[in-house]
């Protein structure tokens, strides 16, 4: 695809998500009580988007995963919340 | 236009789910053994889930002109308590000579515990020890990148597994590339919120190429979409694929894998 093809396909729907994530963020900062390791997550996330450097969702994924390398003892839980916390 | 969906959960899925997939081209549906959503109380609860996937659900399937296929093992979900998976493993066996059963999965892993682990490499040895395909889940979300590391150093420690006959299901742009890089088959799971949308999905083709890879919907009880692949071939279509470029993801590259297991046969 050229460039004006992508951006005819796709701008209106990554501009409505971007101001989603805006939205979200002024949400979170509106509400009262303290935030956890998700919205820190989030905001070093954020940072991968910016300049030129390419793969960009490769790089905010692996911002949001467990960078450890051994198994855990245990599975206390079956979900995943989206985000790496070292304290669980 | 024809397709294979080859991950769907249709155990959990309505008789007008199998219709609107029929409608939209799907010749074949395969089905991978999975969580509950609960966690079963005894062995006898998967005896009765391995007869409704070998014996129940392809008579469903008929009704509207699809073929079932599927895959049995434990889910890593219920994989903390090693004496049920054990168990459960044991039950396995009878069933592979079942005219639908395609092979082992879906493996893996869920949170990346030792004992998870451990009855991965149970399964694994039991593909093995059978001949079977194998089919991995990859964990959700932030346990992905870890999970995948641990599951292909499980898979390419056993040297009687041959990496094209495994497939990695649930990859993303961080995980794709280390699966197709071991010689192994890599699945995109097209969900509306978690894991690929059909644009990233179409994104990661253009990247890696289209040569081990195929796309499903993995539709089962929560949120998700049984006619996520006709709508990310016509998402495809928009971008411009060709019509035999989009036939080889979503039916020719199944069809292809699919076919190292005598029992995946489409008929005419």
């Amino acid at each position: 695809m050229t460039k004006q093809q992508v951006l005819d396909l796709y701008f209106l729907d990554a501009r409505h998500k971007l101001i989603e994530i805006a939205a979200f963020l002024d949400r979170a900062e509106r509400a009262t009580g303290k935030e956890d390791f998700r919205l820190k997550n989030f905001r070093a996330a954020l940072t991968k988007l910016d300049g030129t450097k390419k793969n960009r969702a490769k790089n905010i994924l692996l911002a949001f995963s467990d960078p450890t390398t051994k198994p855990i003892g245990k599975a206390t839980s079956k979900g995943a919340v989206g985000a790496y916390s070292k304290i669980k | 236009m024809r397709y294979i969906e080859p991950h769907a959960h249709m155990v959990s899925r309505t008789t007008d789910d199998y219709e609107r997939m029929a409608l939209a081209g799907c010749e074949a549906v395969c089905e991978p053994a999975f969580w509950a959503g609960f966690d079963r109380s005894s062995p006898a609860g998967f005896f009765d889930y391995f007869s409704q996937l070998t014996e129940h659900e392809p008579k469903r399937a008929a009704k509207f002109g699809l073929k079932h296929f599927c895959w049995l093992c434990i889910n890593s979900k219920e994989a903390e308590d090693v004496k049920l998976a054990e168990e459960v493993i044991a039950l396995i066996p009878k069933f592979l000579g079942r005219g639908n059963v395609l092979g082992i999965g879906e493996i893996g892993l869920n949170k990346n515990s030792r004992n998870e682990l451990r009855v991965l490499e149970m399964q694994v040895e039991l593909a093995a020890k059978f001949d079977q395909l194998i089919l991995v889940h990859t964990p959700h979300l932030e346990d992905k990148l870890k999970g995948t590391k641990l599951i292909l150093d499980v898979l390419k420690s056993n040297k009687r597994i041959k990496p094209e006959r495994v497939i990695i299901d649930h990859v993303e742009e961080h995980t794709v590339e280390m699966v197709l890089d071991c010689g192994m088959w890599a699945g995109m799971t097209l969900y509306p919120e978690t894991k690929c949308t059909p644009a990233r999905a179409i994104d990661i083709l253009e990247t890696y190429g289209a040569e081990k890879i195929w796309m499903n919907s993995a539709c089962d009880w929560g949120v998700s979409d049984p006619l996520a692949v006709p709508k990310t071939a016509l998402e495809m279509k928009k971008r411009g694929h060709l019509a035999n470029a989009i036939e080889k993801i979503i039916f020719s590259n199944p069809k292809k894998f699919l076919r190292q297991s005598p029992n995946f046969k489409l008929g005419s």
